[in-house]
């Protein structure tokens, strides 16, 4: 079968290169006229020689008596030749790059248009890493063969030119060439075709290799505090003795190919020089003929090699064409309605109802649950490690809808506002602050109609992060430098906040923001947010004095909803939640007993 | 050198002086290397055997002094197969070797890097630098094989092509020979401008790549922020600017690479012109034959080629000689934190007591975090250290686990001074939960096995089963089995710590340091490990990065930090007697939060 299967594979690229033609076929026409053009100066480059040997240098000799009018004419032909012949690189190599550039610009616009529509739950299913090399490698190797396809589109017709010319001239030598090409053209698409899977298990065993070390130093410290650096450093030498065997095989498949791709034309034009004494001597040819041939088959080995490289390319093309494909053709859209919600200002309200999720393909991880944040308040979620509480912050501001149930701002189904009213309506803080790599300024406006300077001044005042940010050397307008490295922690944390503030949202999500804020600082933010009283909040918290300040607990175990109520009351009615929130105190008193003990009994 | 030029491009080497360096440390690549050159030399007359066997073919078969003669021709071209059919298969033998060798070389340059890395402390240290040593690995080794197989080949072949083509020039014609380099002076002068331009362009190229990817990265990793605060537009305007930037740079390379290219092809024309003119003056003089001045012509498309090839790969080459540079440096960077090895001693058995002796540190050029730090901890202790973030608590764990060395003083365990103990020693007996429990892709079982490879399952979830989390290991979609994904992302934050705790457990320890190693679990979760931990951790010296009070609460003894200074330590009980102090102050803010 791995014939047929490669058989596919090719037949599959020339398609997508098809497409890509299609994609661009004024560039594509370019190269391929260049490279025509190019094929044919070659040709008829050799045939200039081949006539300027018989005609001038031979008579010249002969006679002591050089033709200066023949041999100046002879010597700016060739000149004229060269010249037409950089034309016609240019047009060939521009066209050709040119083409893929654009190609690979074209599908990369499109790949990433694609990654801001998908919904969060696509992304959630898909590595960043391989996110990445969708938009850079694969898009680049999709179009890989597109540099040397007018080259050899070029070299098909020369080859068929050179034929042409050779029968043209003498059917014997004719014959050397019939011979000859086929078996060029043949060798190289051989060899391409058995390199590629070389070069696919090279290029994987690359990125295996690449993963490790990637893994590997991600945790050093792991590596290092447990002393296993040996076992770590066996580990990612077997993987490269891997490579080493593959790219070993690659050479040898290479240096096998490459002599005989030189020596075959060689052969070629010793043929033709003793078929070629013999011919002269039966009168059938002349000398300047003979040198013809001999010069084209020379130079004409190069250009065949074009021809390999793009069946080389074919495999690697189409499996980056497939990846990239996949990320076109990914569903799942998130649609929005063209509904605006009941109320323009004041804060909103939130409720779900019934509401259970799962994610693609995963077990449910929320059940029935049911809630609401009433105009104004304050709501503390609060629940052990793992029971869903991030998910419940996802749905609250639609960054992904529930399997069954509704969510509802204001009364209206989450699912029929407009994408713009939403982002106006509700703000969301996730657990790990995400800075854009920009100013201050922008990072908090991110250039929102109605977001000016003053709105980021005052958010920044209420997420208490004025201070830092007029220490930064150009206050607003510092640059934060790629995800933010040049701020603390509870720098990035006050910063998002902020962000989410400087929009005056009606509701506010905070999935475990402040987690890195320093505890009286992030009372004094929930206490100013609570006094501003625009807004609606639902935070999702562990500390005590967080949930204290909420009017309203909602409990989760589990993925569902234990108990609501008010901290007082969840404390009364519900051990689950007591166990949670008073663990400290418990530990503590715990402790203090057997401290007691262990001094009324001395060990 | 410092850590801190780890990464930066030392680009002032001399590219000679950076190969020296680089063959010094591979003495593998010159395995055969004599070999190696026969077989190319020899590889590389096959490439004028054609001209010769053209220039003989026609001067004393073709033109010869009876006529034409077809048996002297066969002659000339059986003995030119044979030739050619020799250098076919020495280039063969060469290529061969040459892969074997260099690959060969560089697997070992890749893997002594790898695990020299392991050994720098930036490693851990500047974690923004990690992927720029994962290239150190990877990209910049490839660049280097790529070079010396593809341009090492090519420069190879093709220099060695040059001079065996001028060799038969100069037999045939130095006048010829003479024309013939002139020809080609100006297109090796403009070449080599060219070829700055081609390195700048090419460099533009690789930034925008790398801006791109930075652009895409933002796109992907902000996917919810993007997504909730409507600002898809904006970002694709980003994304859109950088497609555009990159496409425009590398047009403009392929601008510099193809007008460089060319000058070589005006080059070629002209030499073939000047050749032939030149050269049927010569042949009327009688200086040179039909024969020789066809083999001429043939020798100058000869000519051609390498200085073409030479365009292109020169570039590569910078970029490789670059490559194995940033290789280089890395290997030369000492480990600041060394293994004593043979020379070192064992830790004695038995729990460990730790004493710092005027201990002090400064980051590299930084302000100093720690000074005249004095203490001992008693063993079968459990000490928790805390301390307002910055104040050095995470530096005096680092120290205590020799993760660096002191600037000033020593820290001893049970009295052997720690820049004694043998890594393998104290990696036995000292482990350390860092903060983020970092986990490999793998699943739950080959994680904690990570600690101790000869464990079997039984051992696993008896071990799980000692800590309190049978239920939850249980409770897994595959046990001990379950994937934990990359880096340990099928898990949440706080199950991650868990897994991590384990594998701590599992080592057995004689000394315990957690870094705030649970932080991120939920307090119900983290007293019940705790408890668990307060379990395990008898028999043990342990020390606590406190970040919640409730660590510092159930330990021993509270060393408290501040300003790089110990300022207090004592139980817990007796320290909040004192609310003034910095304990008290930090415990009353914890108690304001928890109650």
């Amino acid at each position: 079968m791995p014939s047929r299967t490669s058989r596919d594979v090719l037949a599959r690229g020339l398609w997508v290169l098809g497409q890509a033609i299609r994609t661009e076929p004024r560039r594509f026409l370019i190269g391929a006229v260049g490279s025509v053009l190019f094929g044919l100066l070659i040709i008829g480059n050799a045939f200039v020689i081949g006539n300027l040997v018989g005609r001038v240098v031979v008579p010249s000799i002969e006679q002591r008596r050089a033709e200066w009018d023949l041999l100046l004419a002879a010597a700016a032909i060739l000149l004229g030749i060269s010249l037409l012949r950089v034309l016609s690189i240019f047009g060939r190599r521009l066209g050709a790059g040119y083409m893929q550039f654009h190609l690979q610009a074209r599908y990369r616009r499109a790949v990433t248009r694609r990654y801001l529509a998908l919904p969060p739950a696509w992304h959630r299913r898909h590595a960043t890493g391989t996110l990445l090399s969708n938009a850079n490698s694969d898009v680049e190797a999709a179009f890989y063969p597109i540099a040397p396809l007018p080259f050899a589109v070029g070299t098909l017709v020369m080859l068929v030119a050179a034929v042409g010319s050779l029968f043209a001239t003498d059917w014997v030598l004719a014959l050397v060439g019939v011979a000859l090409f086929p078996s060029l053209f043949t060798l190289n698409v051989v060899y391409s075709r058995r390199m590629a899977p070389r070069q696919i298990r090279a290029q994987q065993l690359r990125a295996r290799v690449s993963a490790i070390a990637h893994e590997s130093f991600d945790g050093a410290l792991v590596v290092k505090t447990m002393g296993r650096e040996a076992a770590e450093g066996e580990r990612f030498a077997a993987e490269v003795r891997e490579l080493r065997d593959a790219l070993i095989s690659v050479g040898r498949l290479r240096g096998a190919f490459d002599p005989v791709m030189d020596a075959l034309p060689s052969l070629g034009t010793l043929a033709v020089l003793l078929l070629g004494a013999w011919r002269l001597g039966t009168g059938h040819i002349t000398v300047g003929e003979l040198v013809s041939v001999a010069f084209l088959f020379t130079v004409l080995a190069f250009p065949v090699r074009a021809i390999g490289w793009v069946v080389a390319e074919l495999p690697r093309s189409v499996a980056g064409w497939d990846r990239v494909q996949a990320v076109l053709s990914a569903t799942g859209d998130m649609t929005y309605g063209d509904a605006e919600p009941a109320a323009a200002t004041g804060p909103a309200a939130l409720a779900f109802d019934r509401v259970s999720f799962a994610y693609e393909g995963g077990r449910e991880v929320l059940h029935d649950v049911s809630f609401t944040v009433a105009p104004g308040r304050t709501v503390a979620l609060v629940g052990p490690t793992g029971s869903g509480k991030s998910t419940i912050a996802a749905l609250a501001v639609r960054l992904v809808d529930p399997a069954t149930g509704t969510v509802r701002l204001d009364g209206a189904d989450a699912r029929t506002l407009s994408a713009a009213a939403l982002a106006r309506t509700a703000a969301f803080v996730p657990q790990v602050p995400f800075v854009f790599d920009d100013t201050v300024r922008a990072n908090l406006t991110l250039d929102r109609p109605g977001v000016g300077e003053d709105e980021a001044r005052a958010a920044l005042e209420l997420a208490q992060a004025d201070a830092f940010v007029d220490k930064l050397p150009d206050g607003l307008d510092t640059a934060v430098g790629e995800r933010g490295t040049s701020l603390s922690g509870g720098q990035r944390q006050r910063l998002t906040l902020a962000r989410a503030l400087a929009g005056s949202p009606r509701l506010l999500v905070l999935d475990d923001a402040t987690s890195a804020v320093d505890p009286r600082v992030e009372s004094a933010i929930l206490a100013g947010l609570r006094g501003g009283a625009g807004t609606s909040i639902l935070v999702v918290a562990y500390r005590r004095a967080t949930i204290a300040l909420a009017d309203q607990v909602v409990y989760v175990e589990h993925g569902r909803v234990v108990a609501t109520g008010t901290h007082r009351e969840l404390l009364a009615s519900t051990p689950g939640y007591t166990a949670l929130v008073t663990a400290y105190e418990r530990a503590e008193a715990e402790r203090e007993r057997e401290h007691a003990y262990d001094e009324e009994v001395p060990a | 050198m410092t850590t801190a030029t780890v990464t930066a491009e030392r680009d002032y080497e001399p590219a000679l002086r950076t190969v020296r360096r680089g063959l010094a440390l591979s003495p593998e690549l010159r395995t055969g290397l004599a070999g190696t050159l026969a077989l190319a030399l020899v590889s590389m007359a096959g490439r004028v055997a054609v001209p010769i066997a053209i220039q003989q073919g026609i001067d004393w078969g073709i033109r010869g002094p009876g006529g034409l003669d077809v048996g002297r021709v066969g002659l000339v071209v059986a003995v030119t197969v044979a030739v050619l059919i020799l250098t076919t298969a020495c280039g063969y033998l060469m290529v061969r070797r040459l892969f074997t060798v260099s690959e060969t070389a560089l697997a070992g340059v890749r893997t002594r890097t790898f695990r020299h890395v392991h050994d720098l402390s930036v490693l851990h240290q500047a974690a923004e630098r990690r992927g720029a040593l994962v290239s150190r690995v990877t990209g910049d080794i490839d660049q280097i094989t790529q070079f010396l197989q593809m341009g090492g080949v090519m420069l190879l072949i093709t220099s060695g092509q040059l001079v065996v083509t001028i060799v038969v020039m100069l037999v045939y014609s130095w006048q010829l020979t003479l024309v013939t380099l002139l020809a080609f002076v100006p297109a090796v002068i403009v070449i080599r401008r060219f070829q700055k331009r081609l390195a700048g362009a090419y460099g533009t190229v690789r930034q925008r790549t790398g801006t791109l990817l930075a652009a895409v990265a933002e796109s992907v990793v902000g996917a919810d922020v993007i997504r909730a605060y409507g600002v898809a537009g904006r970002t694709s305007a980003k994304l859109d600017t950088a497609v555009d930037e990159l496409r425009t740079a590398q047009k403009q390379a392929l601008k510099t690479s193809v007008t460089g290219f060319s000058t070589g092809e005006v080059a070629a024309g002209l030499a073939l012109a000047a050749v032939v003119v030149v050269g049927v003056l010569l042949g009327v003089d009688g200086d040179i034959t039909v024969g020789q001045l066809t083999a001429f012509l043939f020798l100058v498309t000869l000519f051609i080629q390498p200085v073409q090839i030479a365009t292109e790969t020169l570039n590569e080459a910078q970029n490789a000689v670059a490559g194995w540079r940033r290789v280089l440096d890395v290997l030369d960077m000492d480990p600041d934190v060394a293994d004593p090895g043979a020379a070192g001693r064992d830790l004695p058995p038995g729990p460990v007591e730790v004493r710092f002796e005027r201990v002090s540190y400064a980051y590299p050029g930084g302000p100093t975090v720690l000074s005249g730090v004095d203490l001992t901890i008693t063993p079968h202790t459990r000490v928790a250290v805390v301390g307002e973030t910055g104040s050095g608590k995470t530096t005096f764990a680092k120290l205590l686990t020799r993760l660096m060395d002191p600037a000033g003083g020593r820290v001893l365990l049970s009295g052997v001074p720690l820049t004694d103990v043998r890594f393998a020693s104290l990696r036995a007996k000292v482990v350390m939960v860092p903060q983020d429990g970092f986990l490999f892709d793998g699943t739950v079982a080959e994680n904690v096995r990570f600690a101790r490879p000869d464990l079997g399952d039984e051992d696993l979830e008896l071990a799980f089963g000692e800590l309190g989390l049978a239920d939850w290991v249980t409770g897994l979609p595959a046990g001990l089995h379950t994937p934990v994904g990359e880096r340990g992302e099928a898990l949440s934050v706080g199950e991650r710590q868990l897994v991590a705790l384990v594998r701590a457990y599992v080592a057995d320890p004689d000394l315990l340091v957690l870094d705030e190693a649970t932080s991120a679990v939920d307090p119900a979760t983290e007293v019940r490990l705790q408890r668990t931990l307060d379990a395990v951790t008898r028999g043990r010296t342990t020390v606590a990065i406190a970040h919640r009070l409730s660590t510092a609460q159930s330990a021993d003894e509270v060393i408290v930090v501040d300003a790089g200074r110990v300022v207090q330590r004592g139980p817990h009980a007796e320290l909040i007697r004192d609310p003034e102090s910095v304990y008290g102050r930090l415990h009353s803010s914890w108690l304001e939060q928890t109650r």
